[in-house]
């Protein structure tokens, strides 16, 4: 049973293209490609989050990566086959630069937040000025490769289930590192640097070591969902993909879900973006701002009543729930 | 076995030791006294790398520790238990002593350090699956204890493990301090209550404004005139 339920679920998954959906399908497998492509980037924002390394400024990893594959194509032709490895080595270096310093000088809490705040805006604001290259605050679009529905060496498909799949194997790839993380001494460690960097450090855990390489992956993991992004939208701009904006975002879609959960950040993701399309269907341009209203007053509600996210919080009510066979609940593990 | 040697160490502009040199030897327990903010603290921080030095040297065994980092230092067989305790109030009785043994030296030994630790201090054993947090403030520093021995060092150093402890709860500590002394570990200890840790070490050392005033054998500076230096500095 307790096996099961995933693999149905991943089963629906793959399923999902050839499902009879009626006549939205496609723009219902469009909201799930967003939805996928967002919760790669939620479970690498809670990669840090969950151990008390608040970023504000996630979009500066996820502009560096879309902008710099989609550049990268649009002026040289360089393949994003290529053109990711350099992307991810970018967002990797950006983190190192952001995160050495203030790692060894001990910049934790607010004061580390509000330099990633800083970042985001900065990448940004560089975004804009270099008009020439980034097509500035006007966005700038994936040149197509023409040669047909199916590109491989472009990553570009007419055909949305392709995209979906990609989107699909990323997500679960972000689930896998997730739990790799969830599993090992790096856990352990950064649970008790979050709890005291002053006791971890006279324990003999290296502090700043461990942080860097947990900042390291989840950007990377940002800068390959910033990737995916701009491979399947084709149409980048700064206020989407960099700056406060899309990086509080980020923040709210995962603890709506929940950080301490492998699913939580993509429970929180789809529950957003679901609102967001919803209402704005629903209302069209008649209401503007009530999806940010409704999300806010959703965020205040949770973070009162479910502290664990929504889903980590089910969850926990689910296990707590009155059982007929005391032995066998499974101990439950903190969070 | 350790040789602190005419140390100047500081945060930022601020100067807190003044050309120190302590040095012990192996088997030993030395105590560091003073009135606060003579430099206590900041001693045992450049022991155990927390705190940079930025003249002298810093020896274990001859090598020089200079510049090493906290882990490194751990992994050479010095453990600290800091002022205020700092355990993983979240983490429960036994992760705390798990993240003791975080090295992978001592993670090999986990099963049979944990089990030295357990006999040393039974009342950890009772409550392995309590969150820390929940423990009383004897019971804390006990497990601070503890956790420091799980890295299987060869010197502890003790900063004000009686910080906040009812006088009941200091003399079980103190109980406790001798008999991980005669389990064989090094001991550098500082301390606010001078006499009783007077009769626990074998030699002291007075610590005022960042330098060292006095040195001598416990036994000997036991009269009224060191111990009244060491609680008002004068």
């Amino acid at each position: 049973m307790k096996r099961a339920l995933p693999l149905v679920g991943l089963h629906v998954l793959v399923a999902l293209p050839w499902l009879p959906l009626g006549p939205a399908r496609l723009y219902i497998l469009h909201v799930v490609i967003l939805i996928l492509i967002w919760s790669v980037v939620g479970t690498a924002w809670s990669l840090m989050g969950r151990f008390g390394l608040v970023s504000l400024g996630h979009g500066a990893f996820l502009g560096v990566g879309a902008y710099t594959t989609v550049l990268l194509w649009n002026f040289w032709g360089v393949p994003p086959w290529i053109g990711t490895p350099l992307a991810v080595a970018a967002a990797c270096f950006l983190a190192l630069v952001l995160g050495y310093p203030c790692f060894r000088f001990r910049v934790v809490g607010h004061y580390f937040a509000l330099v990633t705040l800083a970042l985001g805006e900065v990448i940004r604001l560089l975004i804009i000025a270099e008009r020439d290259w980034t097509g500035g605050s006007l966005g700038v679009t994936l040149k197509d490769a023409g040669a047909g529905a199916v590109n491989l060496v472009a990553l570009q498909f007419a055909d949305r289930r392709v995209f979906y799949f990609i989107a699909l194997g990323v997500w679960l790839a972000g689930l896998l590192v997730w739990r790799w993380v969830d599993r090992s001494m790096t856990r352990s460690a950064l649970e008790a640097i979050g709890e005291d960097e002053t006791a971890a450090a006279s324990v003999g855990i290296p502090v700043t070591r461990f942080k860097l390489k947990i900042t390291l992956l989840s950007a990377t993991l940002t800068a390959v969902g910033g990737v995916l992004y701009g491979q399947y939208v084709t149409y980048l701009d700064p206020g989407t993909l960099a700056g406060i904006g899309v990086s509080l975002r980020i923040v709210f879609a995962v603890v709506l879900g929940g950080m301490y959960t492998l699913l939580g950040p993509t429970v929180g993701t789809a529950l957003t973006i679901a609102l967001a399309e919803y209402l704005r269907v629903a209302f069209g341009v008649r209401f503007l701002g009530m999806a940010e209203t409704i999300y806010g007053l959703a965020l205040i509600l949770i973070i009162i009543f479910l502290p664990a996210g929504l889903y980590g919080g089910l969850r926990e009510l689910w296990r707590a729930r009155p059982r007929p066979l005391a032995a066998a609940t499974p101990p439950v593990r903190p969070a | 076995m350790l040789e602190v040697d005419r140390v100047t160490a500081g945060y930022g502009e601020f100067t807190a030791l003044w050309d120190v040199t302590l040095r012990v030897s192996a088997g030993e327990a030395v105590a560091v006294v003073g009135p606060n903010g003579a430099g206590k603290t900041t001693l045992m921080r450049i022991v155990s790398g927390l705190v940079p030095i930025r003249a002298g040297d810093l020896r274990l065994d001859g090598d020089s520790l200079k510049g090493r980092r906290a882990h490194e230092i751990v992994s050479r067989g010095i453990a600290h238990v800091p002022e205020g305790r700092r355990i993983f109030p979240r983490l429960t009785v036994e992760e705390n002593l798990k993240m003791g043994a975080f090295l992978p030296a001592a993670r090999r030994h986990y099963a049979e350090t944990a089990r030295r630790v357990w006999d040393l201090f039974p009342v950890l054993a009772e409550r392995r699956r309590q969150r820390a947090g929940t423990l009383s403030g004897g019971e804390q520093q006990m497990l601070a204890v503890g956790r420091a021995l799980m890295s299987r060092p060869r010197l502890i150093l003790l900063d004000e493990p009686s910080l906040g402890l009812a006088p009941v709860m200091v003399l079980r500590l103190f109980d406790l301090i001798r008999r991980v002394r005669e389990e064989g570990y090094t001991i550098l200890i500082v301390e606010q209550n001078v006499r009783q840790v007077l009769s626990l070490v074998d030699r002291a050392y007075l610590l005022e404004v960042g330098r060292i005033q006095v040195e001598g054998r416990a036994a000997d500076l036991a009269d009224q005139d060191f111990v009244r230096k060491a609680y008002v500095g004068i």
